[in-house]
């Protein structure tokens, strides 16, 4: 199989996933310093138009460019999916060690407190926290970030489970390394390859529950533009702009497909027995 | 090389199979099993002799195919057999039993229902008939009780008995040949012997072929008529069993035997120093099952052992699985806390917050399974050279100086530093593995089972490099095996551990030579020896076989 850059197979799959998710990084990058209109000015003559050369993705209910929004937008959804995926695996990471690590009953408190929050839907829990947090960009992050931790301690704990009992690690013990030590250079580094994974499908999860929270009104407070609100407000209009809905729906698609395209990838590429040096 | 093939049961004639582009597992592979005979393949792992056996029923893994030759069995060709037909062949004409116990048995399923399964697919039996046979079935493999055996499920059985049933499950439809690939490798010694016989016996009532898979030659030339030697895919020779041992053609088959252990020449242990470690009365207690409120009793693993091992000198532990010699080196090297007696480092005890750190840098451990002792993050050097971390005053220079001296003990190139686990074969993770222990010059090494998960030839080059490593370096070790082989080739005194306790301890010849205790008398009967002739062959011995069997009705 020949490689490319960062040493990930060169499948068509993988060439689409990484363009589709480049195309939206640089949307996000572009969102945040420059758009062609301002995302939230207010104009009345230019209201419903549909796409043109003057507004290539058309105007809203209140005249504002649909394109200014969805790159606008682009940049919130992308911050907060990276920074909701940031904080589950980081904590789920620290939390399902000490578990698996200590065992005993840190372990067994651990588990049932996953367990007990796995029990909800991750959007129900986030809706719940979001009524006593308050709908705002921090708030949705710690939501989702406490609604996906949980399936992080999961599959961390049961990796430290498994590896504790291996060769190397017992060797390490033997060798009269700390346990800290031992955790963080054996334990750890071999956790790391399906904790990537599960980021990866998990940046799609947490687009698409912040789509959704924002959908329901719990998202992040108008008019500050996200592709769920946007997808939101176009319900109305539905028969007279369709393009309201389509294009921040589009996006939405399309960054799934590019995140699943490129998990796939990265799960190839950490699988030892795809590994070739 | 074909022989006759008129009067054969199976014939294979000249087959090639391929892996996907272009690979070939194996070539020209011609031989024959006439009715009633057993027939050995012999060969290291990678030599294709497994894939053979697999194409014989037609159960070859996705990318290797059998791309020429002819497979006749019953004077049909298997490999242009369509499905179906070749559906009706297996488990009724042609049986199967595999490697692992622990995994071919469906665990979900009674013994009764596993077993019926065959009779039901191939017979047209009512279903009281099919019970009574596989009841006198059950009967004849030796289980006391077979109501209650239909009943039960797989794990409540040992190794050796799933091997049995298995066998039984296979046996019960008389099949014609039965295919046995590696069937004993997973067993230690005693039930190995046990069912290899069984099978023997069972398969000459029914008049059954065998093919016999197997990389062990010694346990093979015991039962097998006719012995096949592969190396890469080809067959180097074959023949009657006698011809090949006494008279070996192929410098690969000379070399096979030749890997066999054999003892050493006594060595003169100096006994005037005291004991690197001195064990007094070790007792390792397992907690039993617990459920949430409930305590779980405690198994005894290890009861009372006491033992010393002096500067320099080997001590074998030997027993069957489940005996506790694991569990003894575990507790020894400070893996697991012991529930009673004392452990001594020099004289010190270590008993309690983990040792001194003079005991915890002088007592180092050799795992047995080399897949999972090394990190696979990290590369060769890195792992040779964590142990040097914690000792004082070692400069960088001197760091890599010392790893690289120790990689070429091992008899590594100094780029195999660079590599990673996954790119070495077992016996060079293995040399890794002994590397990393002995990179601090440790006193004292725990060879948990070092050479069991290894092939022949690669396992006497391990033992003997540990021998000259012991040599230069003057480390004392603890080697536990269940291969009384390969002990009577490295150990300067022995113990036989049965049921957590030690119940024989000597010098290795006395031990080897004249046994006390019964126990040590059926294991040293369970594995033949090949002794070398003074004209170049070989012959076949067992120690103490009368003896033994009349110890054990």
């Amino acid at each position: 199989m020949t490689r490319t850059w960062f040493g990930l197979p060169a499948s068509p799959g993988a060439l689409l996933g990484g363009l589709l998710i480049g195309v939206l990084l640089l949307a996000a990058g572009l969102g945040m310093v420059w758009t062609p209109y301002d995302p939230l000015a207010i104009d009345f003559r230019a209201r419903l138009q549909p796409p043109g050369p003057e507004h290539w993705l058309g105007t809203d209910e209140f005249g504002r460019d649909v394109f200014s929004r969805a790159l606008a937008g682009a940049s919130t959804s992308v911050s907060i999916s990276l920074f909701t995926v940031a904080a589950a695996t980081v904590a789920g990471m620290l939390i399902g060690l000490a578990a698996g690590y200590l065992r005993g009953w840190t372990d067994r408190i651990v588990v049932s407190i996953t367990d007990a929050l796995l029990a909800f839907p991750g959007i129900l829990l986030a809706l719940g926290l979001l009524a006593v947090l308050g709908a705002n960009k921090y708030g949705i992050i710690l939501a989702l970030a406490l609604a996906y931790t949980p399936s992080v301690v999961r599959v961390v704990r049961s990796n430290v489970f498994s590896l504790r009992e291996t060769g190397f690690v017992e060797a390490s013990r033997v060798m009269g390394n700390g346990e800290l030590f031992t955790m963080a250079r054996h334990v750890l580094p071999n956790c790391i390859a399906p904790v990537t994974v599960l980021a990866t499908g998990m940046f799609g999860w947490v687009l698409l529950s912040e789509s959704a929270l924002s959908f329901l009104g719990l998202g992040v407070p108008p008019p500050a533009p996200t592709w769920g609100n946007m997808l939101a407000a176009s319900r109305p209009y539905m028969s007279q702009a369709p393009w309201l809905g389509i294009y921040p729906g589009l996006c939405i698609a399309l960054t799934l497909l590019g995140i699943n395209l490129l998990g796939d990838a990265v799960r190839d590429r950490l699988d030892p027995r795809m590994r070739r040096i | 090389m074909t022989t006759g093939t008129d009067d054969a049961l199976l014939s294979i004639e000249d087959l090639r199979l391929e892996a996907g582009l272009g690979r070939v597992i194996a070539e020209d592979v011609a031989f024959a099993v006439r009715p009633g005979e057993i027939v050995a393949v012999v060969g290291e792992s990678g030599s294709g002799k497994t894939m053979v056996a697999r194409a014989v029923l037609g159960l070859l893994p996705p990318p290797v195919v059998a791309t020429a030759g002819r497979i006749v069995f019953e004077g049909r060709d298997l490999r242009t057999l369509p499905g179906s037909a070749m559906r009706r062949v297996r488990g009724a004409r042609i049986g199967m039993v595999f490697q692992e116990p622990m995994t071919s048995l469906n665990p979900a399923l009674t013994i009764g229902r596993q077993l019926d399964e065959g009779l039901r697919l191939h017979t047209s039996l009512r279903s009281a008939e099919r019970r009574e046979r596989i009841v006198a079935m059950l009967g004849r493999i030796g289980i006391d009780d077979p109501d209650r055996c239909l009943a039960a499920y797989p794990h409540e059985f040992s190794g050796g008995m799933r091997q049995r049933i298995m066998l039984a499950s296979v046996m019960l439809l008389k099949p014609a040949l039965l295919v046995a690939d590696e069937p004993t490798t997973a067993l230690d010694a005693l039930v190995q012997r046990d069912v290899l016989e069984l099978m023997v016996e069972l398969t000459r009532e029914n008049g059954t072929s065998v093919l016999l898979i197997s990389h062990d030659l010694s346990m093979v030339a015991r039962y097998a008529d006719r012995v096949v030697v592969m190396y890469r895919g080809r067959i180097v020779e074959q023949g009657a069993t006698d011809a090949i041992l006494l008279s070996p053609r192929h410098d690969y088959t000379r070399k096979l035997l030749e890997a066999l252990p054999r003892r050493g020449r006594a060595r003169a242990v100096p006994t005037a120093e005291g004991a690197v470690i001195e064990v007094r009365n070790l007792t390792v207690d397992y907690p039993g099952r617990a459920g949430l409120f409930r305590k779980g009793r405690p198994k005894r693993a290890v009861d009372g052992v006491s033992l010393s091992v002096l500067p320099g000198e080997t001590v074998a532990v030997v027993g069957g699985s489940g005996s506790g010699k694991t569990t003894l080196g575990r507790a020894i090297i400070g893996l697991i806390r012991p529930s009673g007696g004392e452990i001594l480092f020099r004289g010190r005890s270590v008993m309690g917050g983990g040792g001194s750190r003079e005991y915890r840098h002088g007592c180092q451990i050799v795992f047995q399974d080399p897949y999972s002792s090394l990190d696979p993050r990290m590369q060769v050097g890195a792992i040779v050279a964590e142990p040097l971390r914690l000792v004082p005053d070692l400069s960088a220079a001197e760091r890599a100086e010392r790893v690289r001296r120790v990689l070429s003990d091992v008899g590594l190139d100094a780029d195999y530093a660079d590599r990673f686990p996954h790119q070495l074969s077992g016996g060079q993770r293995q040399r890794v593995a002994i590397a990393r222990a002995i990179v601090r010059r440790p006193a004292f090494v725990v060879a948990d089972e070092p050479v069991s998960a290894l092939d022949m030839t690669v396992q006497k080059q391990i033992l003997r490099l540990f021998g000259d490593l012991q040599e230069r370096y003057g480390f004392a070790c603890l080697f536990i095996s269940h291969d009384l082989a390969a002990v009577e080739q490295v150990a300067d005194r022995v113990l036989v551990m049965k049921d957590g306790r030690i119940v024989e301890a000597g010098s290795r010849d006395d031990v080897f030579d004249r046994p006390q205790h019964p126990y040590t008398r059926r294991l040293l009967s369970a594995i033949p020896t090949l002794e070398p002739l003074p004209e170049g062959g070989f012959r076949l011995s067992v120690r103490h076989g009368q003896e033994a069997l009349s110890a054990v009705s």
